[in-house]
């Protein structure tokens, strides 16, 4: 420690102003706060807050709520790879070491072109570097297939940090969520990589006998036109390879393929428990994405139809990556609704739109994604009809 | 008399047809003034034919040929047209150039024609037409309404080209249909969003943010 603060301290002088390297001041600035507690504080007059959360310490209580999602993640990426392969006997290091192989360069690569961008334009923009990216950097992996080429997640970050973020004004300035739109830009621009059987990671190995890269959501599709009851084409899954991968508990469990963060409804859970208790994450857009997404799904079970129509609602709950979304991408403040009665409102058209978008639309079987990105665009709007309601309100009553 | 009377009546000089000011007309709606990034006009066209560069280029010549005809034969009957029926006079004369150019080609590049399915009928209502029609060749003279056309157009063009280059480049791996990635021997996985109109969206953006970077224009309120 005292190693590194002597050497900050040897080339301090440089950055500063008049030095050599004046123009890397932010550079400089962003190493050392990153690796020392900044010494500056408020003054004892001015500013009223005296709490000492930042925004760093704010982006690192959500990393940590992740970690339940990343571990077991990792974790799952081997299970489902040493399943697929006909190995269920495979030991818990092994598949820990297999999902680590796939899934850290995703994080490494994520974290560092995200932060390369961030560097460059603190630096031309002259302002210091922002944290927001630490939550970013950490979300985009978690939403991506385990074998997703490293330079198309390269590209998908350097497109949602620049087009997403930059191009608004940086960190807190953006419309739409940024892990989405990295995910969303692949989802578009290279679609065979991020959308159909490509949610196991195989490698070289051959798939064992009857294995199919089916996911929950494709099942559901598939039962509209063959009228099989989803709940018994679930259960009767994996048959064979992979006993019971899709049974309710199972799914909730998230012991199945999937993106490698968004599987485990519980680890979200978790995840969630920990945004709510530090009061980081908004408990009223977590609760109301999913009772949005239920009554719709009640809704649809009234109306039926078709079997992915009368398919129980409470599954809409644990398929996909509706969990993941509602904890870790709606709760956005930067791109959620901003009144309290806002949230509500935004969360629930949020889980509609959701199982809209899978039970009604063949051509993208996960509606989360969407339904955020759509709703982060509308979340101003809720929040201007809001006020405006409020303001009403307060008229009236006004007495002037 | 008054001396109002007087003080009207300055002698005019012929202006040459590339003055200064005229040569502005030209200059203008490549940068400061640009059609499609300022002017915000005709950004259906662009997002809808630049998925290659030839139906982009051809559709810039196109338009070019139109708005600078009918300006030039707006500008000769300015005077005579009655203002209350002036759009529909104005909308007869583009759809005349409209037709002939589409009719040009279905017959030469019979392939980009259908390529370029409605849009070639739809520079009838191409904003940018319109748009100098009314707001240059209805006050100016023939010579500066065909070089305000002219630059118009190819303003328009100069964009639609930069669209198409990077929409060909990036969602297919080649320029004019030539592949560019496959004879330098690299394979290239093309980019489907920038196949997608939502792409082209985001370039016109993009040439928008770097082209006020470099020339500091900002919109005034």
């Amino acid at each position: 420690m005292k190693f590194l603060r002597n050497q900050l301290d040897k080339v301090k002088h440089q950055f500063e102003k008049g030095g050599k390297l004046e123009k890397y001041f932010y550079a400089y600035e962003a190493m050392e706060t990153f690796l020392f507690a900044p010494n500056t504080t408020n003054g004892q007059k001015g500013a009223q807050i005296r709490d000492a959360i930042d925004l760093k310490r704010l982006m690192m209580t959500v990393i940590v709520a992740m970690l339940p999602c990343l571990v077991f993640g990792i974790w799952n990426v081997g299970h489902q790879h040493f399943m697929a392969i006909g190995q269920a006997g495979a030991t818990m290091g092994d598949k820990f070491l297999i999902g680590a192989i796939q899934v850290i360069p995703i994080v490494i690569v994520s974290y560092g072109v995200g932060l390369g961008i961030e560097f460059v334009f603190a630096i031309l923009r002259k302002h210091p570097v922002n944290e927001g990216f630490l939550v970013t950097g950490m979300l985009i992996p978690l939403v991506m297939p385990p074998d997703i080429p490293l330079w198309q997640v390269a590209v998908a970050t350097a497109f949602a940090v620049i087009i997403g973020k930059e191009a608004f004004g940086g960190t807190g300035m953006n419309v739409v969520n940024i892990a989405l739109t990295a995910r969303a830009f692949l989802y578009f621009a290279y679609p065979t990589d991020i959308s159909g059987s490509v949610w196991t990671y195989l490698g070289d190995a051959q798939a064992v006998a009857g294995y199919s890269g089916a996911t929950p959501l494709s099942i559901g599709a598939e039962s509209v036109t063959t009228g099989e009851s989803v709940v018994t084409a679930l259960n009767s899954f994996g048959a064979g390879w992979n006993e019971g991968v899709f049974t309710l508990s199972n799914l909730f469990m998230g012991i199945r393929p999937g993106s490698i963060g968004e599987t485990s409804t519980l680890m979200c859970l978790i995840g969630a428990a920990i945004l709510i208790a530090t009061g980081t994450g908004s408990w009223k857009i977590i609760f109301s994405v999913f009772g949005g997404a239920y009554a719709m799904g009640l809704l649809l079970n009234l109306i039926g139809g078709n079997a992915f129509m009368e398919m129980p609602a409470h599954y809409h709950l644990v398929i996909g990556g509706l969990a993941f979304g509602a904890v870790f991408m709606a709760t956005d403040p930067v791109t959620a609704s901003q009144t309290e009665s806002g949230k509500w409102v935004y969360g629930i058209l949020i889980g509609v739109f959701t199982v809209l978008i899978r039970v009604f639309n063949p051509a993208y079987p996960e509606g989360i994604m969407l339904a955020i990105l759509l709703m982060n665009v509308f979340a101003p709007l809720i929040d201007y009809f809001v006020i405006s309601a409020n303001k009403k309100r307060r008229l009236q009553r006004a007495t002037v | 008399m008054s001396t109002e009377a007087i003080a009207v009546a300055p002698v005019k000089k012929a202006e040459p047809l590339f003055s200064k000011k005229n040569r502005k007309l030209m200059t203008n709606p490549l940068d400061i003034d640009n059609p499609i990034t300022v002017q915000v006009l005709g950004v259906c066209s662009a997002l809808a034919v630049t998925t290659q560069m030839k139906p982009a280029m051809v559709m810039a010549i196109a338009l070019t040929v139109v708005t600078a005809s009918s300006n030039v034969i707006i500008s000769l009957i300015r005077n005579t047209i009655p203002s209350r029926i002036r759009i529909i006079v104005q909308l007869g004369i583009v759809s005349l150039w409209v037709i002939m150019v589409d009719q040009l080609l279905k017959a030469y590049v019979y392939d980009v024609w259908k390529q370029l399915s409605v849009f070639v009928g739809l520079i009838i209502t191409n904003c940018i037409v319109m748009g100098r029609l009314e707001a240059f060749a209805m006050g100016n003279k023939p010579g500066p309404s065909m070089l305000d056309g002219l630059g118009n157009g190819f303003g328009y063009g100069m964009i639609l080209l930069i669209i198409g280059f990077f929409r060909e480049l990036l969602g297919g791996g080649s320029i004019f249909g030539f592949k560019v990635f496959e004879a330098m021997g690299v394979h290239y996985q093309g980019n489907g969003l920038m196949l997608l109109p939502a792409g082209a969206c985001i370039l016109v953006g993009i040439i928008i943010w770097v082209q006020r970077s470099i020339n500091g224009y900002r919109e005034t309120h």
